[in-house]
């Protein structure tokens, strides 16, 4: 037990060292990710204010989001994606696999799942100390938007549900990056996939937003974990019988694909035969 | 004039041939960016589920905004057809010291690299933009005259050169900076405040905001323009019906100039960097 730890000490203090190298160029791109919303949170002021002078109430809402709300609702989804979005993940472990550079971590006594794990939360956590500062000040500055903190309880909703926003995220993409041992070219499915959750787990509005059957059958997807489901409980936008069994449904999908990354790879290196010198 | 036409013209059959001969790849490339498409048109239909309109008192309802979203449509296939490929390629080219050949040959070396590569796959989003188009112009029941149509196209290619100009002078900042990454993402994160109505820029933020890419950097002038032509049928009844067309005319030529400029100054300052 003891060794094995002490090995994924240094491999998590070498990838916080190695992220650190360009903290910088790390800055610049924490700071340009706001850019989008603020064009997003124009986009829906019209929008508020076409309703208003349409002759609607003085605080028009749609699906139960005021405007404060879907303001608060961006600035959440850009931390909830922080935390689940796992960019290069799953073409970095296809790319792996097609061009035989895998057998690097099939050859050292090390286990590939756990190693790229480590790496990400290293890299996250780079991330947040880098990007901290600059989001603290974002959001004390809308502060008004969200109204105040909510209670004990939501707030451990939300930070569990942001946690398992994390892992579901590193799990479901290194499931779907080692299906490149079946698939040689895995780029296609990636892109359907960051296509789909582009749009469904509400990094581009909020699901409550999508018409009658389809929220529901989205809602059941591990999609919404993603993005959307944190920033609702933390607005206290589900109900407290939904969110009971939505946690729920989250942890279940967790355990779903780490079960699934393992039997991937269990049967993927199986099959493996290496390329290239 | 004639042999930058011909030269031209090579190039892009070179591209063709290339882009036909991984023929399964530009069927991919051309199916991702209509989803892209087909997903943003997807969104605004929901957005118009609960609102009239976008902004009070805009006219941007649904199916104008549809001709304003086509048109921005229309210039950003253009735009990626042309010039995408070209402009990663040349920060490339001066990471590499790729540019010294660009540079030996007889021909004006903006030229040369803003046109070696036709992008063809992106043009598949210009078809989704004309059908996007023509069908906001049947819900609407509304005909453009032909001057209209004139000025429309005039009016999307200075939208075009405009957002040319952009890409052009950030890749060439390549040859001062050594990398050209976060510059490049640059010009994504500017032209996205592009894409809505310049209208939604009011109060306190929005205004200056709107002021600073109407003037400084012309980015709201590219699709606002063309789209007010034809959406809002080109009757001269507030002044800046016609202000902002001339001023749109103006800040093309103003952008191409600053381009140029910009491109010599980094081309003067260009060490190479082969071995």
């Amino acid at each position: 037990m003891f060794p094995r730890l002490a090995t994924s000490w240094v491999i998590f203090r070498i990838s916080l060292e190695e992220r650190l190298v360009y903290r910088g160029d790390f800055a610049l791109g924490a700071v340009m990710r706001f850019l989008p919303i603020v064009t997003q949170i124009f986009l829906w002021a019209a929008v508020f204010a076409a309703l208003k002078a349409q002759g609607a109430p003085q605080r028009p809402e749609i699906v139960g989001y005021t405007y404060d709300n879907i303001i608060a609702y961006y600035l959440l989804v850009m931390i909830t994606r922080m935390f689940s979005s796992m960019p290069g993940l799953a073409s970095g472990i296809a790319r792996d696999i097609r061009d035989g550079t895998i057998k690097k971590y099939l050859v050292q006594p090390i286990d590939m799942v756990g190693f790229l794990l480590l790496y990400r939360v290293a890299h996250k956590l780079v991330y947040y100390a880098v990007a901290g500062a600059p989001f603290a000040l974002l959001y004390y500055l809308c502060r008004d938007y969200f109204g105040g903190w909510p209670d004990a309880a939501t707030m451990t909703a939300f930070i569990a549900s942001l946690f398992m926003s994390f892992l579901l995220g590193f799990f479901l993409e290194a499931t779907l990056g080692m299906t490149g041992f079946w698939l040689l070219e895995v780029n296609s499915l990636l892109f359907v996939y960051m296509l789909l959750s582009f749009f469904f787990s509400g990094h581009m509005f909020p699901i409550d937003m999508l018409p009658g059957a389809w929220g529901t059958v989205v809602k059941l997807s591990p999609l919404p974990y993603l993005a959307y489901f944190p920033a609702a409980v933390f607005l206290g936008k589900v109900s407290d019988q939904e969110l009971h069994w939505a946690l729920w449904l989250q942890l279940a999908w967790l355990l779903f694909f780490i079960a699934a990354s393992r039997a991937v790879f269990r049967f993927g290196t199986r099959r493996y035969s290496g390329y290239g010198g | 004039m004639s042999l930058y036409l011909r030269v031209f013209l090579t190039f892009a059959r070179n591209s063709l041939v290339r882009d036909m001969t991984f023929r399964v790849n530009f069927l991919i490339d051309t199916f991702s960016s209509v989803a892209w498409v087909f997903m943003n048109i997807a969104f605004y239909t929901l957005v118009f589920q609960y609102t009239p309109s976008i902004g009070a008192n805009t006219g941007w309802e649904k199916y104008p905004f549809f001709l304003f979203l086509a048109t921005g449509l229309l210039i950003n296939s253009l735009v990626q057809a042309f010039f995408m490929t070209n402009a990663d390629e040349f920060s490339e080219l001066v990471r590499t010291g790729g540019l010294d050949f660009a540079l030996l040959k007889p021909i004006d070396t903006q030229f040369l690299i803003s046109f070696t590569r036709v992008d063809w796959s992106a043009l598949g989003n210009l078809v989704i933009g004309l059908a996007l188009m023509l069908y906001a112009l049947v819900q609407l029941h509304y005909a453009p005259g032909p001057l209209q149509i004139v000025l429309f196209l005039f009016y999307l290619a200075c939208g075009v050169l405009i957002y040319y100009s952009l890409m052009i002078a950030l890749a060439a900042t390549t040859v001062w900076l050594g990398r050209n990454q976060t510059l490049l993402d640059f010009w994504f994160y500017i032209t996205n405040f592009s894409r809505y109505p310049m209208e939604i820029y009011v109060g306190r933020w929005g205004t200056p905001l709107r002021h600073f890419f109407t003037f400084l950097i012309p980015v709201l002038v590219v699709v606002n323009v063309p789209a007010r032509i034809l959406a809002r049928p080109f009757v001269l009844q507030a002044q800046s019906d016609w202000l902002l067309p001339v001023f749109g005319a103006i800040a093309t030529i103003g952008s191409l100039a600053a381009s140029r400029w910009v491109f010599q100054r980094a081309l003067a300052s260009y060490r190479s960097a082969s071995s």
